[in-house]
């Protein structure tokens, strides 16, 4: 628009009688943090459904749902709707779970066995079309051996199971007629046990909980929390900053923004959220070992983190973060050696061409590498990628894509990939790159194969032993590093813009965690506001 | 002339059919997969066994005649469908939704004539003085304005540099849809939209006005020494109000696409939002119903300036 025209729209709009009426001077009224009982938020990612078979909170991450299990804030499982924590036969193959009593649906009918039986069968009926079925595909059966007693039958020895009962328990007189769940009223109507109630969802607006004053757990102090939804990252962090919101989810460019103003803090989490790249075996390029190889050491992971990230990342080698403490392998690290890279590649017989670009017998070390157009950050890290790449010899095209088209290309061309959990390396890793996985949909989408790895994370899965799975898990590691089937490039630190101090939200019960791929104002400073108190 | 709207109603009813049949197949041919917005990130944990399942449960393969046939069998029985990107009935997204829409396009375009008669009035009133020439040239660079741009530039200025209005969205975050916060939330909104469909109809009016004022009855009456309100409002102007209205009428798709991209960019929660949710997801039942409910209003309009038209001028005449 020139300016000439923008005065005169302005003219015409100001000329306006009806506005002249309306423009009162701005006296917007922010939520005061004074008001400690309500809580105002904005989120970039509004939930299409709120059906925990759906994919709504199934890492716990949930004011109005409970799991039989919970997280907290060491990652840790305790019991939420399990009176205890659920205890394994001697095979690790059934899972038994005593109940907790005296628990009631927002609706008033009380919590039993049935309900939960009645969810996890409603979630492996196909008839549900249940978005969550392949995590739970283990379960061959679900049975209530008393009224407070449920068992859970897996189809092998499998000692990460308690970490799949974080699912959103819901009534059984909601699931007794079978059919998909996208028609269920509880996608927009939920009823769970949780320690809010939604109160109001506007779609594509807002969305308000108020605390469930017959919770469990004991009524939360903060009554209600108003969560709305502002896709674009600049007009979430613009309406922050004119006191709408209380806090946000922004990217860390954005969050910085807000370093050093008054009244604003920034919280960063860590995570288990990695970015990396899938290498398609099939690919003649991306498939040979030392191309993988040389790629993990030309990659200059501190380099993106600080230049992209505005340092709100830490490198990554592998999927097992280093906040997994207690499984993280020391060493398994690549250094960052462009040298080393390219002697790699020279000993595997991959040498410059008259184009600068490396080759052998005939094949020029080129591939295309793809990412979600969409996606920025991914973007980012893409093009660092493809310029690390090119200085030892290795010619990296980008595209661009929406996923419709990214899927039937991921046999053959490379893709910046996002996931992640902090929670157990078996969900952070099995999948990801087990040879059983290869290819099946978005799970191992490289077919990486690798005997060694294989053993491992069966080793991993299968014995509930600590200290058999700490080493097992270890060794996964060193055999996945001597033979890279992808580069892992860094593990995001998820940002968030706060009005306050984060000592007012410490003394208010915040507590810091590390968080899995998935991120938003149920997760960050506010996972656990059920826990906070008004008066500090 | 009930013969006359009769008939159009009859023939109303194959152009839906045909444009519902036209999103179907265009939806058809486009790219998308609603596999991907029906599974959100579990695409990326799901296996290939179970989506492929969940495909056929949804009956997402479909052919897409016999799609638009269950389609079109539901209809008949009163069934709109179920949305699948709102995960809601289409009913329940027309309730909740059409309403804010109407009350957005209604306003605008009654700001639109109101614009129209006041600016159009004073400016053939005075030809050629200061503010004809303003209005004028103001009108010509905002028909080649696009409305987005126009809503953009409203939110750069009114709500981010001066502060005066909010920026967007039906009420402050957590407040009530009290009447004080939506009114406070559509004036922006509605000033863009009612600015933006303005200035064909001041040329319009402007334009026929001129003519008006040159005619034989309109200087026997300045003959007669009636007053000039009287000469302009009570003899000119009727003669020239005729052909705005045949030009409302024409203008109604206008001002359909106009409340799109005015309620996208001000996150007005009007249908806006959902089409373009149903367009990305594939979301058949959404998109037709929502394609349907346009047509029908652009028909409806048209319609209805022509019966106007038959009404106020007694020169005219339903054909046949």
């Amino acid at each position: 628009m020139s300016p000439l025209t923008r005065r005169s729209v302005v003219v015409a709009l100001c000329a306006l009688p009806v506005l002249a009426a309306c423009s009162a001077p701005s006296s917007t009224s922010a939520p005061s943090s004074a008001a400690a009982e309500q809580l105002g938020l904005a989120d970039g990612y509004e939930p299409e459904s709120l059906h925990p078979l759906l994919g709504y909170g199934t890492e716990g991450a949930s004011r109005i749902f409970d799991g039989l299990v919970a997280y907290d804030a060491a990652r840790q499982l305790q019991p939420a709707l399990a009176a205890e924590l659920p205890s394994p036969s001697a095979d690790a193959r059934s899972w038994t779970v005593r109940l907790r009593d005296g628990v009631t649906f927002h609706d008033g009918s009380s919590f039993e066995a049935a309900d939960v039986v009645a969810t996890y069968r409603a979630l492996l009926d196909p008839a549900s079309a249940s978005t969550e079925t392949t995590t739970y595909s283990m379960v061959t059966g679900v049975s209530a051996l008393d009224p407070r007693t449920v068992r859970f039958d897996l189809a092998f020895p499998y000692a990460a199971f308690p970490h799949r009962l974080t699912l959103g328990v819901l009534p059984s007189e909601a699931l007794a007629e079978p059919g998909p769940a996208e028609k269920s009223p509880l996608t927009t109507k939920p009823i769970g046990t949780g320690p809010y109630r939604l109160a109001e969802w506007r779609k594509g607006e807002r969305m308000v909980f108020e605390a469930n004053d017959s919770y469990w757990g004991g009524a939360s102090q903060v009554r209600r929390i108003t969560v709305v939804f502002a896709t674009d990252d600049n007009t979430r962090a613009q309406r922050m900053t004119s006191g709408e919101f209380d806090g946000t989810v922004l990217p860390p460019g954005l969050a910085h923004t807000f370093d050093g103003r008054a009244g604003y803090s920034v919280i960063s989490h860590r995570s288990a959220d990695y970015r990396t790249l899938m290498l398609p075996t099939g690919n003649p390029v991306t498939g040979d070992a030392a191309v993988r190889l040389a790629l993990n050491h030309a990659a200059n992971r501190q380099g993106m983190i600080d230049a992209l990230l505005m340092g709100e990342g830490e490198p990554a080698y592998t999927p097992i973060a280093p906040a997994l403490a207690e499984y993280a392998e020391p060493g398994a690290t690549f250094a960052y050696d462009p040298d080393r890279a390219r002697q790699i590649l020279q000993q595997a017989g991959w040498v410059p061409g008259p184009d600068g670009i490396r080759q052998r017998a005939g094949q020029p070390a080129r591939f295309t590498l793809m990412y979600p157009a969409s996606d920025t950050v991914r973007k980012d890290l893409a093009q660092a990628l493809a310029s690390d790449a090119r200085a030892v010899g290795l010619d990296v095209r980008l595209e661009g894509l929406g996923w419709e088209a990214i899927e039937p290309r991921m046999g053959a061309d490379a893709l910046v990939l996002g996931g992640g959990n902090p929670f157990d390396p078996d969900l952070a890793s099995y999948a990801l790159l087990h040879s059983s996985f290869a290819a099946d949909g978005f799970n191992n989408p490289g077919s990486y194969v690798n005997p060694r790895v294989d053993a491992a994370l069966d080793t991993g899965r299968r014995s509930t032993d600590p200290t058999a799975r700490a080493q097992a898990y270890r060794e996964f590691q060193r055999a996945y590093l001597a033979q890279p089937g992808m580069v892992f490039l860094v593990f995001l630190r998820h940002t968030y813009a706060i009005t306050g101090s984060e000592q007012d939200y410490r003394a208010r019960g915040y507590q810091p965690i590390i968080e899995p791929h998935s991120h938003g104002t149920g997760w960050g400073p506010w996972w656990n506001l059920e826990d906070w108190k008004v008066s500090p | 002339m009930r013969q006359m709207v009769a008939r159009r109603l009859a023939f109303a009813v194959p152009v839906l059919v045909l444009v519902a049949l036209a999103v179907f197949l265009l939806g058809a041919a486009s790219p998308f997969d609603p596999i991907f917005q029906y599974y959100g990130v579990g695409i990326f944990t799901a296996s290939a066994a179970e989506v492929a399942r969940v495909r056929e449960t949804l009956n997402l393969d479909a052919p897409v005649l016999v799609q638009f046939g269950q389609w079109l069998g539901g209809l008949a029985t009163g069934d709109l469908g179920h949305s699948r990107s709102l995960r809601q009935p289409v009913v329940e997204v027309l309730v909740q939704r059409v309403p804010w829409s109407l009350l957005l396009a209604g306003t605008g375009l009654v700001l639109a004539l109101v614009l129209a008669l006041v600016l159009g009035v004073l400016t053939a009133w005075r030809q050629g003085g200061w503010l004809d020439r303003a209005v004028t040239a103001t009108a010509h660079a905002l028909e080649g304005l696009p409305s987005f741009v126009l809503a953009l530039g409203a939110v750069a200025v009114l709500a981010l540099g001066l502060g005066w209005l909010p920026a967007g969205g039906l009420t402050d975050a957590g407040a009530e849809p009290t009447f004080g916060q939506v009114a406070r939330h559509l004036v922006l909104p509605v000033a863009v939209l009612g600015v933006s469909q303005a200035p064909w109809l001041v040329l319009h009016l402007r334009a026929s006005l001129l003519s008006a004022l040159a005619e034989d009855h309109v200087i026997g009456a300045r003959a007669r020494g009636l007053a000039e309100h009287v000469v302009v409002l009570r003899h000119a102007l009727p003669t020239a109000l005729l052909p705005l209205v045949n030009l409302l009428g024409a203008r109604l798709p206008e001002l359909v696409t106009g409340a799109v991209l005015v309620e996208v960019v001000f996150s007005w929660p009007g249908i806006a939002s959902a089409v373009v949710s149903a367009g990305l997801d594939l979301d058949f039942p959404l998109l037709a119903a929502i394609t349907l409910l346009t047509t029908a209003a652009v028909l409806l309009g048209a319609l209805l300036a022509d019966v106007a038209v038959l009404l106020l001028d007694p020169r005219v005449r339903a054909d046949g």
